[in-house]
């Protein structure tokens, strides 16, 4: 089945009432964000479209492929599965080396040059970690951005699944702006559950979530994008510090001043 | 009536998608009887009793293996739920040696087998898998697209029929898809029967005997009520 757009429909909210959002349709090419409160209700959400929720989950949304809902005894061949979730949770749990697991995975999902589409993907992978991912190394010994990376890497490329959903990829100290632009070169449907308000703005849009219920569907207008494009200064100067601390420099405030000074000009 | 075998390795999450079954069918005004075969400790019984009111047991297997247990016991548990006017039985076990499995003729089989419990795990425990009807594949949230992937993939390449129901138990994601089935599953026969080819043993049930009810086998056998008897010489 080919996939060319997936459809929200909103179902109710914690208080029971119907979510203000009541539609709204994903593209092929879309970045959109989930945004909101702790505990709100935006990782419900992605459960609600990885599992192609038929109003049998308990926030009653449906979720269309196609304008057409998802039989709920249709089973998708693994080799073709068009969701990859990247959760809070979501971790490596093989203690195979990194090299071996992508091979299996790669030959699951029946690719034509393994070692191409392998070292394609621990290219990816490594451009959004500080240390690099080692072949050899086990999956269980990466560190959590590197397990991170390499679940973004692996689920674009190897999985190719045209739907990923990724849930606060920030926390695990990637390259942000670095995966952004990565992942635009893939024509598939993003979806972030994000506190970052850079991400956010660099969306297509914003989904606005309380109480478990669709407040709001904002789209990046043109201020707001000139304005993510101020944020990502500052955000740049935090990074510079963090690199900065992160190779044993020591920090003043002379620096400082002297980074914002360099961002302003 | 009908009856739905569940089996799994400890801690998959059996009764989690047992309950989530059970909230379901009680809605449609079903009345199952629930009875849960364990080891050594169980306290579902008297969970599902509390929870939803239903009728309840527990058999304990104790010196014998769960899947043995259930075989010596199944008739008389199924006159229990008859006697109960259910029309549904659910029995959970916790097929443990891995060699046997405890589905029987004319009935629903269901593994439960947690996402979490690693890629190779469908390769490893045998007819509880490839003779099932059904594998519900739990916990899904907590491994990698990829693992699951390849996860799924195993559990067809080991049982190329079965149908795998993935779900979040916790989250009541994924049950509707089971209840349907069950409500589509055959009427039990009696005698029943075993479905599998036990592995050859020294146990009646290892070496082919399939018959379901202690006066069919020999040796330490027990009642429903756990008294334990001996037949043989």
């Amino acid at each position: 089945m080919e996939i060319e757009k997936i459809t929200i429909i909103g179902g109710y909210g914690k208080d029971g009432e119907k979510e203000k959002v009541d539609r709204f349709e994903l593209k092929m090419g879309d970045i959109i964000s989930i945004v909101g409160p702790t505990g709100c209700g935006k990782t419900t959400l992605i459960n609600d479209i990885e599992l192609f929720a038929n109003n049998n989950t308990p926030s009653r949304r449906v979720i269309l492929i196609n304008d057409q809902p998802i039989p709920e005894d249709f089973s998708f061949d693994p080799k073709k599965h068009p969701i990859a979730l990247i959760s809070q949770h979501t971790n490596f749990l093989s203690d195979l080396p990194v090299g071996e697991f992508l091979k299996i995975h790669a030959t699951v999902r029946g690719a034509d040059d393994i070692e191409l589409i392998i070292a394609e993907t621990l290219d990816f992978a490594n451009q959004l970690t500080g240390e690099a991912i080692i072949r050899e190394t086990a999956m269980t010994e990466l560190s959590g951005g590197q397990t991170r990376s390499l679940l973004i890497a692996d689920a674009v490329i190897i999985g190719n699944s045209p739907i990923i959903l990724l849930d606060e990829i920030e926390n695990a100290g990637i390259n942000r702006t670095k995966a952004l632009e990565l992942l635009k070169n893939y024509k598939k449907i993003f979806v972030f559950v994000t506190h970052d308000p850079r991400i956010a703005l660099l969306s297509d849009f914003r989904i606005v979530i309380k109480a478990g219920s669709m407040q709001k569907l904002i789209s990046t207008n043109q201020e707001e994008r000139l304005a993510a494009g101020e944020l990502k200064k500052i955000d740049d100067v935090v990074l510079h510090f963090r690199s900065l601390i992160r190779a044993g420099e020591v920090i003043s405030e002379v620096i400082l001043n002297e980074s914002i000074k360099t961002l302003k000009v | 009536m009908k009856l739905v075998i569940f089996a799994g390795p400890p801690t998959c999450g059996k009764t989690t998608v047992i309950r989530q079954v059970i909230r379901r069918m009680l809605k449609k005004d079903y009345k199952p009887s629930f009875v849960k075969i364990d080891v050594l400790y169980a306290d579902e019984d008297e969970n599902i009793n509390k929870e939803f009111g239903i009728p309840t047991k527990k058999i304990y297997s104790g010196e014998l293996c769960p899947d043995h247990c259930n075989v010596v016991v199944l008739d008389e548990v199924v006159e229990w739920a008859e006697k109960n006017g259910s029309d549904y039985l659910f029995v959970e076990t916790a097929g443990l040696c891995l060699r046997c499995s405890p589905y029987i003729e004319n009935s629903l089989g269901v593994v439960v087998l947690e996402a979490t419990s690693g890629m190779n795990l469908p390769r490893k425990i045998g007819p509880m898998l490839t003779l099932a009807d059904i594998a519900v594949i739990t916990k899904i949230d907590l491994i990698s697209q990829a693992e699951r992937e390849v996860f799924r993939y195993r559990v067809l390449e080991a049982a190329k029929d079965i149908s795998i129901v993935e779900s979040n138990a916790l989250y009541g994601i994924g049950i509707d898809p089971i209840v349907k089935k069950i409500e589509k599953s055959n009427e039990i026969e009696i005698p029943m029967f075993l479905r599998g080819n036990p592995p050859v043993g020294t146990c009646t049930i290892c070496v082919g005997k399939k018959e379901i009810g202690a006066k069919n086998h020999f040796g330490v056998l027990r009642t429903m009520d756990q008294e334990l008897f001996y037949i043989g010489e």
